[in-house]
């Protein structure tokens, strides 16, 4: 507990942001999430909303891995912790890749309706992502494409 | 990187049931559809899947699920799932899902369920 104790006070003082870039390769999304996983637990966060964040980090990496063509063959990702004034602590997760980007306004909203009878079956990444966060913000343009999204405590 | 999602199968009389263990991903998910439709052709009139030992089900293994519910609902079965966490819960709910193939906290109460279900019905959700 002392030590755990130690610890976060060593991240409130400013060491408050972890990097981690991963390979553009089968199952590297699993890595991803096991840093949230880590930080989630250390931040205390309830194990369910950890499973969320694990989720969205995951269709975001796949999102990156299927249709970015990264420049670089890697998607990168921030985790931060913060608080906003008087508010609970978040955990933010920013994932960038750099690769052709997307006109958002172009993406379909998937249904199951549409889906039956031969109809794309795929495309859900997104709306998983704005559904378990708890707030989501997507820019994207030639330079690549950045999600960054928060989860509260 | 992750191990490969396991998946046995138990037959009840027409009911199978697919218990999952880990990630359900791409090939999870078609590890998931070919257990599943070897049973449709075995006579099963029902499926469950038991994800009670995976965490994360991807949008890539949620597709191939859908998938396995269309060829259900062909063939005038039954497709339940139990115990999920409640984070599949809530992305299925979130899908649609649950309006097609109903979701119960636990397998005897899916067992029940799909029992109890006329041929080309969805189990009701509880």
């Amino acid at each position: 507990m002392a030590k755990l104790e130690t610890a976060r006070s060593g991240l409130d003082a400013g060491s408050r942001e972890i990097s981690l870039t991963i390979p553009v390769a089968p199952d590297m999304e699993i890595v991803a999430t096991a840093q949230a996983v880590a930080i989630g637990e250390y931040m205390e966060m309830p194990r369910d909303k950890i499973d969320e964040v694990k989720l969205a980090i995951v269709e975001a990496c796949i999102n990156a891995f299927e249709h970015a063509q990264t420049r670089d063959d890697r998607v990168h990702l921030t985790f931060r912790v913060g608080r906003e004034s008087d508010g609970p602590e978040y955990l933010e997760v920013e994932v960038f890749d750099q690769g052709r980007g997307f006109d958002q306004r172009s993406v379909e909203m998937p249904s199951l309706e549409k889906a039956f009878g031969g109809g794309k079956k795929r495309g859900w990444g997104l709306q998983i992502i704005r559904s378990l966060m708890d707030s989501v913000a997507i820019t994207s343009g030639d330079w690549g494409t950045r999600i960054l999204m928060r989860k509260y405590k | 990187m992750s191990e490969a999602c396991k998946i046995t199968v138990e037959r009840r009389n027409d009911v199978a049931i697919l218990f999952t263990d880990g990630y359900i991903n791409n090939q999870g998910g078609e590890e998931i559809a070919r257990q599943a439709y070897a049973q449709l052709d075995a006579g099963a009139r029902a499926l469950i899947l038991d994800l009670e030992k995976t965490r994360i089900v991807n949008s890539i293994g949620i597709s191939i699920l859908i998938e396995v519910l269309e060829r259900v609902m062909d063939r005038k079965g039954v497709l339940a799932f139990c115990r999920l966490t409640p984070t599949i819960d809530k992305t299925f709910r979130i899908m649609g899902l649950a309006q097609y193939a109903a979701i119960y906290p636990s397998l005897d109460e899916a067992l029940k369920a799909v029992a109890a279900a006329p041929r080309g019905e969805a189990a009701r959700n509880p």
